[in-house]
């Protein structure tokens, strides 16, 4: 165990090096540049731009600029925003706790009814609710998920007026309540796709292990249908899950980013928009390799938590 | 024509089953898995019910357990059950046969490696036997999973009660299935095919756990078998099923001594007879060997040497034979003994490290893979699965040219010799345009040997050619090799981990035990005059060596 952590996060280094070299190339290839909004400002003279592009250490080799970031970020200096000047990581953690809640809920809605549609459909393969469940995933996975706000605004928002069309609270009020009526029609429609995915896989994984030969002894044993199905079936097939789960995050991200602009929720997907639009490039690096070393940590945890889970790795 | 057995006064049979008939989904080819079939399992006896695969004699288990998938449906007959709590069990309300199941009536399976719940430890999954049926306080449950762990002869119960199954071997995995199975002390017990995943010595060990068990308790064992090796170790009677139907019922000393129905015949016949005799040479003892093998070694790495925890397997340590022209030695061990590892080895499939092969006086072991290339042609291998073996996608014809095409013969040559080649394994012309899925696995085994033959090759290595096969089948296999052998003059390795097939149809027989070669001689001296302590117990194993008058009178 020992051995394969440390192989792993060498490997995640090696990863994290690659995409920050990357990130780093594609955002100095993109034209314009942090000083392209001064130059429509006819008070700013090229004396001055050129002072400034001294300032924040633009005027040097790209590799330089490069060397000089990765070097203080090992120190933990991840630079400061071209746009106001506060630290990197201040302005991500401004953001951050609003992705986390919009991710959490709705990972939180697709694991529970994934799972649950999931085994339904198996223990009950090829009944009506067995069809439903894959038209509706067939569905759900072939629609983008911005089409989905934006009808779930109309019909929620504008025509029943049930809930709010955007943002994550109203100002002056705040509550727990209130931040909950928000959360609502944001994180359901980031959770349907995933809904999707996890009532596929978790149909077929509960349907493999219903083929096993210890399911059938556990029915020898005379154990009730309820505790075959509770004890030895879905333990046995949430395994595969756990690391489904791993993999599945950076699409959650991803997906969160989308819904984020639908919805105008203050969180990490708005602010790499916007941070893009000014070129700020330090909180661009810097929400990339947060987001890079998020998906890694996470598919490092499902491994894990697989090994911790099942004792034929956890003991081997 | 059921024989009545005598029974001793008031206990009449634990289990009686009456024209059941049992029916299958309807694009099956036959119409029901049993029919109209009757048996008594008699109170405190074991009762064998032998047949081949397809005889539908595990369905028959199935049912009295209640386990039936729900395509398949009972359309008539009875099935009683007797004792304290008789009552009739088809048609019987699913939570009724539940609280039977596991207290009354108990099963173990055949594959211990996959009956075990891989996330629980042995402890938990036998209380949950006592749990549900309410049996017991925590304390007691706990008492009793020991009781029964120490019964079953599992070394250390105390800390085989926290185990998880993988870390159990196949024959101890098995021994908790009937520690399960024995928790709530069932009046019958139905074992299915519960040894044939098993290796010999294991085999013989859980034969006779079953048997001592059964006589300790009084208990009723319905046994399921194809091995008529395995019935006359542990039979009291019999019943022989083919194709859903009885043919035949007796005590087990009758059907095996004088069996009357001639299916009985032909499958006691084809149980491989322990002769010791030796066999009569192919040809003219050449001087020259066609393989000779020194000093052979190959060891696994396991594990990483990089982050720690590596340590070696040696598979195959310091093997030496050699095989004349025409000769067949066989390669016998149990699972792990390095047998398969050995016959890889011999055909290149995975280079060793140490020893030498020298393949008509030529050393294989340094030549590379294209060094190796036109040489292949003349080592062929047969595998064991019939069904994995053979590209689904490909039609017969192609399966036996596309290799001796690539090896440079023509196309209509090829073709030739591969239809004379499947007439002469027993199969005919029109099967060269047929795909594999439209023929029975012996049949495919008779096809992995026409491409072996393809080649025409001096040495066969075939690695368990025949264990997936019934025994019957198995029989017409071997003879066919035999034939064969006599014919082309070509020289096999035979790897089996079964004693009594290996004495059908070799000159020699190497006994391999932990990667070395523990003996090696005739058939004559390693079943009538082991030299080695492990050759003893493997022979001493083997169930069933049947009495001599019994197979003669099988035979007649």
């Amino acid at each position: 165990m020992p051995g394969f952590l440390l192989k792993r996060i060498l490997q995640s280094l090696v990863l994290l090096l690659i995409v920050s070299v990357i990130g780093f190339v594609v955002l100095n290839l993109l034209p314009g540049g942090p000083l392209a909004q001064f130059g429509l400002d006819s008070s700013i003279t090229q004396a001055d731009l050129d002072r400034l592009r001294e300032q924040l250490g633009l005027n040097r080799p790209l590799y330089v600029q490069y060397l000089d970031w990765a070097w203080r970020l090992l120190q933990g200096d991840w630079g400061h925003s071209f746009r106001d000047g506060a630290p990197v990581l201040e302005v991500i953690a401004r953001h951050l706790w609003a992705t986390f809640l919009l991710m959490g809920s709705s990972t939180i809605i697709a694991v529970s009814i994934g799972a649950w549609i999931g085994i339904r459909s198996a223990t009950h393969r090829g009944s009506t609710f067995d069809y439903a469940a894959t038209v509706g995933a067939m569905i759900a996975l072939s629609i983008p998920t911005f089409w989905f706000g934006l009808v779930g605004i109309y019909v929620f928002s504008l025509k029943l007026g049930w809930l709010p069309a955007g943002n994550m609270y109203t100002i002056g009020d705040e509550t727990v309540l209130d931040y909950l009526h928000h959360l609502i029609l944001p994180s359901i429609v980031l959770a349907l796709v995933h809904v999707a995915i996890w009532s596929r896989y978790m149909r077929s994984a509960t349907l493999d292990v219903m083929n096993q030969d210890f399911v059938k002894t556990a029915r020898a044993k005379g154990l009730s249908e309820r505790r075959i199905l509770m004890k030895h079936v879905v333990g046995n097939a949430l395994l595969p899950m756990v690391t489904l789960a791993g993999i599945q995050l950076p699409s959650v991200l991803t997906g969160a980013l989308v819904t984020e602009t639908v919805f105008t929720w203050p969180g990490m997907g708005r602010l790499f928009l916007d941070s893009l639009g000014y070129s700020d490039y330090p909180v661009v690096m810097g929400l990339l390799m947060f987001s890079a070393i998020l998906v890694i940590a996470s598919n490092l945890i499902a491994d894990i938590a697989v090994a911790l889970i099942d004792p034929r790795i956890r003991l081997a | 024509m059921t024989p009545q057995y005598q029974t001793d006064g008031a206990t009449g049979p634990a289990l009686s089953v009456r024209g059941l008939t049992i029916d299958l989904p309807k694009d099956m080819e036959r119409r029901h898995a049993v029919e109209d079939i009757s048996f008594d399992l008699q109170d405190g006896q074991i009762l064998c019910i032998v047949g081949e695969s397809g005889s539908g004699k595990s369905v028959t288990a199935n049912t009295i357990m209640g386990l039936l998938p729900s395509s398949i449906r009972v359309s008539a007959g009875e099935i009683h059950l007797g004792g304290a709590e008789a009552g009739e069990l088809i048609g019987a309300a699913p939570a009724t046969l539940r609280n039977l199941r596991g207290r009354v009536v108990s099963m173990i399976f055949q594959d211990p490696l996959s009956a075990l719940n891989p996330l629980m430890t042995v402890g938990e999954q036998i209380t949950e036997v006592l749990t549900a049926h309410g049996v017991g306080t925590r304390e007691w449950q706990r008492a009793r999973v020991i009781e029964l762990l120490t019964e079953v002869s599992l070394p250390d119960p105390q800390l085989m009660y926290h185990q998880y199954p993988f870390r159990l071997s196949g024959g101890q995995r098995q021994r908790v299935m009937i520690a399960m199975a024995l928790a709530l002390e069932p009046k019958i017990l139905i074992a299915d095919e519960p040894t044939t995943a098993l290796d010999v010595t294991t085999q013989a060990q859980i034969l006779h756990l079953i048997r001592d068990i059964q006589r300790r308790k009084g208990m009723s064992v319905m046994f399921i078998t194809h091995d008529f090796g395995v019935v006359a170790e542990i039979a009291d009677s019999v019943v022989v099923m083919e194709k859903g139907r009885i043919v035949e019922t007796g005590s087990a000393d009758a059907v095996l001594k004088s069996p009357s129905h001639p299916y009985t015949k032909r499958l006691i016949a084809a149980v491989p007879a322990l002769t010791g005799e030796n066999r009569a040479a192919a040809s003219n003892a050449a001087p020259e060997p066609i393989i000779r093998v020194e000093g052979l070694g190959k060891t696994y790495r396991i594990g990483s040497a990089l982050f720690g925890g590596e340590y070696l397997v040696k598979a195959v340590q310091d093997v030496s034979f050699e095989i004349g022209p025409g000769r067949t030695l066989g390669i016998v061990g149990e699972s792990g003994s390095g047998k398969s590892s050995l016959g890889r080895l011999l055909v290149k499939l995975q280079d060793g490290n140490g020893g030498r092969i020298l393949f008509e006086g030529r050393d294989i072991v340094p030549l590379s893979d294209a060094e190796f290339r036109p040489l292949r042609p003349k080592i062929q291998m047969i595998f064991q699965d019939p069904f994995a073996s053979l590209n689904p996608r490909s039609t017969i014809g192609h399966i036996l040219t596309v290799g001796p095409v690539a090896h440079g013969m023509d196309y209509p040559k090829a073709r030739k010799e591969a239809q004379a080649l499947l007439s002469h394994v027993g199969l005919d012309a029109g099967a060269f345009e047929r795909y594999p899925h439209e023929f029975s696995g012996g049949q495919r085994q008779r096809i992995g040997i026409a491409r072996a033959l393809m080649f025409k090759p001096k040495l066969l290595v075939a690695d368990e050619a025949v264990s997936a096969l019934d025994v019957s089948i198995q029989a017409q296999i071997l003879e066919l090799l035999d034939q064969i052998q006599r014919e082309t003059g070509v020289s096999m390795i035979f790897i089996t981990h079964d004693l009594r097939v290996a004495s059908q149809i070799c000159d020699e027989i190497a006994v391999m035990q932990k990667g070395r070669i523990v003996e090696q001689g005739p058939p004559s001296q390693i079943f009538l005059d082991p030299r080695s302590a492990y050759t003893r117990e493997l022979v001493d194993a083997i169930p069933g060596r049947m009495p001599a008058e019994a197979r003669l009178s099988a035979l007649n």
